[in-house]
């Protein structure tokens, strides 16, 4: 007689009382297919854990925020932030694509300078900018964003030494009803730095105002706040025309668009709470076209959305190392992936499936990562089925920031590979070895330890 | 490892306990295993069962026993 299908006894408590306004379905619909390729097949091939980005999903979503923008407004321009996800393979997707190179460091200008683009296409941001990559971009006529006084003057002592005038914008930051306000990051425009400083590059003699840049904030869910940017920047812009005779070429609105993700403890989740990206662009380019540009001043638009154009295209695979319960009677699930490697784990409550069939009963279970480390909490509750070990799950929507913001901690950081439009899988970063990890590592001669 | 013999369950894995008014609902196998236990079955008798009913491995069934054990402790179903 053939054996029934064995699944692990389990009796739950039934609630009575008020249901919980916020149900939703519970996630045990299995993912056994990304982009029609097998997950089982993904990890038998290149282990477990594993990042799967799709290739169409980025495209999709790439042409998608274009067309929303590009519609409305007749010159466009999308930079890809590198530090969302600065994988070679995907900075040259969004580049293949017409994207822009949008950094925030030395390592990653070089980077942008490797993938072949331009010079010229490279915008540098941020804080800190060292001297060495300051140099390269005067010479390569890259868009340098001025973030602050130290900057600026730094930047006109090398400027008299190149004898080049470089393209700049300066950063300005400002209350947009979104709190708190990110005034680290540039000059103020409510207190009249950020005029101070347009008056002070246009005198320099030395350097081009070329754009005036903000950025917002990150996730903001607010249309309106985009708006309140928008008009400030165009209002800088009108007076350098009424003022100075100079006309702004480009107004850089930054990134900040919201990705579908569910934050931690925000209701309702992600997918019907954020505005779509066409909301943004409605009143982004409205409140540009009507702020009074005459038609041929009209500036160049850059976006540097990162998030909103990645987080949905990547997948985090993992398998199940074990369960127990707790002595509070909670269920735990320890994972093969941790904190570490799930950065965002710390801000999104990611959507989690399993990736092979299961029955009806779920359990509410506590995901725990493998690190020997209290904080290695990647779900404090999420509803799952009967899981066992070796199980595979499927984390949704990883895209951003994960690959950039990993850290090698207790275990080596894994591979990353790239689903084409063709279902192809293609390894874009090998897992980390030992190897690799020691290679930077000196030991001097008398502490080797010799046997014998 | 006795349930409590004022608990009331049923063929399709509902539970009651009359002494804290607390539900419960179980899965299949867990239905099979409580019916078991009502009618005095020790640990060994049951898991034998079960290895022969269904496609478990002993190993699993072991640590899925405790587990079990826990769940029946924790909504006070066991006499002490």
């Amino acid at each position: 007689m053939e054996k029934l299908k064995y699944e692990r006894p389990l009796i739950k408590k039934m609630n009575t009382g008020i249901p919980n306004k916020f149900g939703q379905k519970a996630a045990f619909e299995p993912v056994k297919y990304i982009d029609e390729v097998p997950v089982k097949q993904l990890i038998e091939k290149f282990g477990s854990p594993l990042f799967v980005l799709s290739e169409q999903r980025i495209r999709r979503n790439y042409r998608a925020a274009v067309r929303a923008f590009s519609t409305r407004y007749p010159k466009v321009q999308f930079a890809w932030s590198y530090k969302t996800n600065y994988l070679n393979a995907v900075c040259n997707i969004f580049h293949q694509e017409g994207s822009w190179a949008e950094v925030v460091s030395g390592f990653e200008y070089h980077k942008a300078i490797n993938n072949g683009i331009p010079g010229e296409q490279i915008i540098f941001n941020g804080p800190y900018k060292d001297a060495e990559a300051l140099n390269l971009a005067i010479e390569n006529g890259s868009l340098i964003h001025i973030d602050h006084f130290d900057e600026l003057y730094n930047l006109i002592t090398l400027c008299k030494s190149h004898h080049k005038k470089p393209k700049v914008a300066v950063r300005v930051n400002m209350d947009t009803g979104v709190y708190p306000v990110w005034d680290r990051f540039g000059f103020n425009y409510e207190n009249g730095q950020a005029w101070s400083t347009i008056t002070k590059v246009l005198e320099s003699g030395v350097l081009q105002l070329a754009g005036l840049h903000c950025h917002i904030g990150t996730f903001v869910l607010s249309v309106n706040a985009y708006k309140a940017a928008a008009s400030k920047l165009c209002d800088l812009a009108m007076k350098c025309k009424s003022q100075h005779n100079h006309i702004i070429q480009y107004l850089d609105m930054g990134g900040g668009f919201p990705s579908v993700n569910t934050l931690k403890g925000y209701h309702p989740s992600g997918a019907d709470a954020i505005p779509s990206i066409d909301e943004y662009a409605e009143v982004i380019t409205e409140t540009i076209l009507n702020a009074g540009f005459e038609k041929d001043d009209l500036p160049l638009l850059i976006l540097e959305t990162g998030r909103a154009l990645i987080d949905d295209a990547g997948y985090l695979l993992g398998t199940v190392v074990a369960n127990k319960r707790l002595s509070d009677g909670r269920k735990a699930t320890i994972v093969d992936f941790g904190v570490n490697v799930l950065f965002t784990s710390f801000w999104y409550e990611h959507k989690i499936s399993p990736a092979q069939d299961a029955t009806q009963h779920t359990e509410e279970t506590v995901l725990y990562g493998p690190l020997c480390m209290n904080i290695d909490v990647l779900r404090e509750s999420v509803n799952l089925p009967l899981l066992n070990a070796g199980d595979h799950l499927v984390v949704h929507k990883v895209g951003a920031y994960n690959m950039t913001q990993w850290m090698q901690f207790i275990n080596l950081r894994p591979a990353v590979v790239l689903i084409d439009k063709s279902s192809n899988v293609h390894l874009i970063r090998q897992p980390e070895t030992l190897e690799y990890l020691q290679t930077p590592e000196l030991l001097p001669d008398y502490l080797k330890i010799v046997h014998g | 490892m006795k349930l409590r013999k004022n608990i009331a369950t049923s063929e399709n894995g509902f539970i009651f306990n009359p002494a804290t008014g607390d539900s419960y609902s179980g899965n299949a196998i867990a239905a099979e295993i409580l019916s078991m236990m009502k009618n005095g079955q020790i640990a060994e008798e049951i898991k034998a069962t079960i290895l022969e009913k269904y496609d478990a491995e002993p190993n699993q069934l072991d640590k899925d026993w405790e587990d079990w054990m826990l769940q029946l402790k924790q909504a006070n179903l066991l006499d002490e």
